[in-house]
């Protein structure tokens, strides 16, 4: 083979390469990504059960039930509605009522989360980015909680 | 002496800027004099910003709260080696710190770049000082560390208790080293590109400093790693979260270059392929950089955000990488094709290593940014996680991995894979065995499990056999074939380490998902648990005071055959400062296996959540790590690279063996 066709061949190799990959890219973007919602909009998103989401919002407060062993099943709420969430494990250290926290599972049939993780990481104001930027565009934001 | 720290940073802002100006006017022109002053000015840059440093980390020491980062990331009250740290536990101070490493780094190639040409050395510099002028602009312009409070606070606020760790005094500046020390493998391509043509000694300068900067972001990441595996108490060491993969992608690119740059230097091909790499893996650390610095992403990274940091950063990066990237393709076309090979080569296979590596950076590129991408286009928020990576970065994996064993033991130009397939086939039964026993004998073993077992052991075996047919092992007398083992050269120790590093912590990472055990429940104390044959009794929680916390500490009692046998502590502590609880996990190492355990909420009867793993050989996911830095070192030190091999012009890169 001459230089050129050599060349030709190796970057024919590596788009080949790079096409496959990218399909792969896509469909693992399509398939296994997990949106994020908010309480509220969870009635407009068609969400199956099984399918796994982000839940994020606020701990509302008093709900908070320690049953026996260590599930522990708590209400998460934007102020307009909220969505019956229950967990096996250890919360996080900043997990506490009337604060932010963000829940990743899939609803059970019987439309109570069932989430595997608990995230309440934060900035200063013990508030998830995404929490406070959709809790901003409900218009329930209180600039006071955040102090 | 604060005012003496924030005066020296101002003044390595102006010599960065003659540093950028100066010698390159000079190589422009030809005129020695002009590309003569870049040296002693990049010496003098760094001692400047060594005395800011100190200056900084002096205030941090003596807790003088009238400095506003201070105030905001210190307490009279922490120990001092954490008064030290969080020197760089900020984000002014760590951006302090990323310059100050940026200018040791010219500094050594202005005092150990005497053998370069005068006009790359001249160029090499000035692109150095472009890079430092516009961090050193950002510092001053937006992120400060020497601003003054008036009147000054009686009382700090305290670091971020997470952060009061010893695993924080050495991630940062490991990460740092090889973040940056990729800047040198920048400035040096761009240099040529300047210049429009690449020698011998620009392959042999830019290699050790890519083996220099990937040693230390191996030793960073695999740090990161462990910390967060211990500090966080979820008992994981990887989480695709983005900030890892910020400091993954350059050291994905990294190890790209670093394969393509022996190439390079032995073949001098693929010379066009190596530059954009080099340049390629700055630009991931920028981005790196940017992602962790701008606050566009939450974690524990962000500090503080704040806008103008984000857009500013977002320039640099626009900057460096649009206008390398436009001088590559500008230039590129000059520089002269290397030598040809046969496709099953020692540079056939290397290609295919950075075919490999480069899409799989690519999909963690498309796995990190497309959540951002998404967000600022339509307002959508998703997130990417393990699943994601499983599906495209494993792919690319497990073939790269297979493939490792054949590299070393095919020849240069033209290889023979039968004859290396002949040599590899004690590895091979050696996989396959494990394989199998791991399959058949151990209990609750998916396929998976299996396929990982067997690929860990080809890797491990398969450097083992590297040596081995290169010492003549079985073929030889064994005194002979010790002399011969013996006369190696370092660098061939070296592939065959960082190989071996690799597929112990591939065996780590498979027995930890694999076979690990994990157990929640609630306890009270006096009460036992079981798992995975160990027998654990909680024996109560015990309040105690630190200097800047309190805490309640459970202890529980490892028995191990019916007697004691030492207890495991985990806590739960509270600093007041910051009002923020933390978990302090409770590791037992045994062996090279871990049991873990991490205290969960105290019920109001009095049992307390307690989350309990087992993780076995979970320590050779972080000794690999550490066995691939050792196999760098050992590529560092090898004779070629010290003296160099016979050519034109007088050796450089003598002292670049050892740079630290």
């Amino acid at each position: 083979m001459t230089r050129k066709q050599k060349r030709l061949s190796v970057i024919l190799a590596g788009l080949a390469f790079l096409g496959a990959a990218a399909g792969l890219t896509f469909y693992a973007l399509g398939q296994k990504a997990s949106y994020f919602y908010m309480p509220a909009e969870l009635a407009t998103a068609s969400v199956q059960p099984g399918q796994r989401i982000r839940l994020g919002g606020l701990v509302a407060s008093g709900t908070v039930m320690r049953g026996n062993g260590a599930t522990v099943a708590f209400s998460v709420t934007d102020t307009q509605k909220s969505v019956k969430v229950t967990y096996t494990g250890i919360l996080p250290d900043l997990f506490r009522e009337g604060q932010g926290v963000i829940t990743e599972g899939a609803f059970g049939p019987d439309g109570v989360f069932v989430a595997d993780s608990v995230l309440a990481k934060h900035d200063e104001r013990y508030m998830p980015k995404e929490v406070a930027d959709g809790l901003k565009a409900k218009g329930v934001w209180v600039e006071s909680k955040s102090q | 002496m604060v005012e003496t720290g924030h005066f020296a940073l101002v003044l390595a802002f102006a010599l960065s800027l003659v540093q950028m100006l100066v010698p390159l006017v000079g190589a422009r022109t030809g005129n020695q004099r002009l590309m003569a002053v870049g040296g002693p000015v990049t010496v003098t840059g760094f001692a400047l910003t060594a005395l800011s440093f100190a200056a900084l980390a002096s205030a941090y020491a003596s807790s003088d709260f009238s400095v506003a980062s201070v105030w905001e990331n210190s307490h009279s009250l922490q120990p001092m080696i954490y008064k030290i740290t969080g020197t760089w536990g900020n984000h002014e101070g760590s951006m302090l710190l990323w310059v100050l490493i940026l200018t040791f780094f010219g500094a050594l190639v202005a005092v150990f770049g005497n053998n370069l040409p005068a006009s790359l050395k001249a160029n090499v510099l000035a692109v150095q000082g472009m890079i430092g002028a516009a961090f050193f602009l950002f510092i001053l312009a937006t992120s400060n560390p020497f601003i003054r409070l008036n009147p000054a606070p009686i009382e700090g606020r305290d670091l971020n208790p997470i952060l009061q760790d010893l695993g924080l005094a050495i991630h940062p500046p490991m990460l740092y080293l090889g973040y940056v020390g990729f800047s040198i493998c920048f400035s040096f391509s761009v240099a040529a590109l300047i210049e429009g043509r690449i020698d011998a000694s620009w392959a042999r300068w830019v290699r050790p400093w890519t083996l220099v900067a990937w040693m230390f972001l191996t030793g960073g990441i695999a740090m990161g790693s462990y910390w967060a595996y211990y500090e966080l108490g979820w008992g994981g060491f990887w989480f695709w979260d983005p900030v890892e993969n910020a400091s993954f992608m350059p050291w994905l690119a990294g190890t790209a270059l670093l394969h393509s740059a022996i190439v390079m230097e032995k073949r001098s091909a693929l010379k066009i392929w190596t530059l954009l790499l080099a340049i390629l893996t700055f630009s991931l650390s920028l981005l790196g950089t940017f992602l962790v610095r701008s606050g566009v992403l939450t974690s524990v990274h962000a500090f503080a955000t704040d806008p103008a940091r984000g857009v500013f950063i977002l320039c640099i990066l626009t900057l460096f990488i649009g206008g390398s990237l436009a001088l590559f393709a500008l230039r590129a076309s000059q520089l002269t094709a290397g030598g040809l090979f046969h496709p099953i080569s020692r540079e056939g296979a290397l290609v295919l290593n950075n075919l490999f590596l480069t899409t799989a950076t690519a999909t963690v590129l498309v796995g990190t940014l497309y959540p951002l991408a998404l967000e600022a286009l339509t307002g959508g928020k998703i997130s990417v996680g393990a699943p994601f990576f499983d599906l495209t970065f494993g792919p690319l994996m497990l073939p790269l991995l297979a493939i490792v064993p054949f590299g070393p033991l095919l020849a240069w130009k033209r290889g023979d894979v039968i004859a290396a397939s002949q040599r590899l086939m004690a590895a091979f039964a050696l996989a396959i065995t494990a394989m199998l026993v791991t399959g058949l004998f151990i209990d609750g073993a998916s396929v998976f499990a299996a396929l990982g077992v067997g690929l860990a052991v080809w890797l491990i075996a398969g450097a083992l056999t590297d040596l081995a047919v290169k010492s003549g092992f079985g073929s030889v007398a064994p005194p002979v074939m010790l002399r011969r083992l013996a006369g190696l050269p370092r660098s061939v120790f070296g592939t065959a380490l960082a190989h071996l590093g690799l597929g112990l912590t591939l065996l780590g990472i498979v027995a930890t998902l694999c076979f690990g055990t994990e157990k929640i429940l609630t306890m009270r104390p006096g009460e036992t648990v079981e798992l995975s044959g160990h027998t654990l009794r909680f024996e109560g929680l015990t309040p105690q005071k630190g200097p800047n916390f309190t805490e309640d500490r459970g202890r529980f009692l490892l028995i191990s055959d019916g007697n004691a046998d030492g207890a495991i502590t985990s806590a739960k502590r509270f600093y007041p400062v910051r009002q923020m609880v933390t978990t302090e996990s409770g590791i037992r190492t045994l062996g090279l296996s871990q049991l873990y355990l991490s205290l969960g909420d105290e019920n109001s009867d009095g049992s307390v959540v307690v989350r309990l793993w087992w993780k076995p050989l979970v320590t050779l996911i972080w000794g690999g790590g550490l066995v691939m830095m050792a196999g760098a070192a050992m590529s560092l030190l090898d004779r070629r690279l010290r003296v160099g091999a016979p050519a034109k012009r007088r050796k450089p890169a003598a002292a670049l063996a050892s740079p630290t």
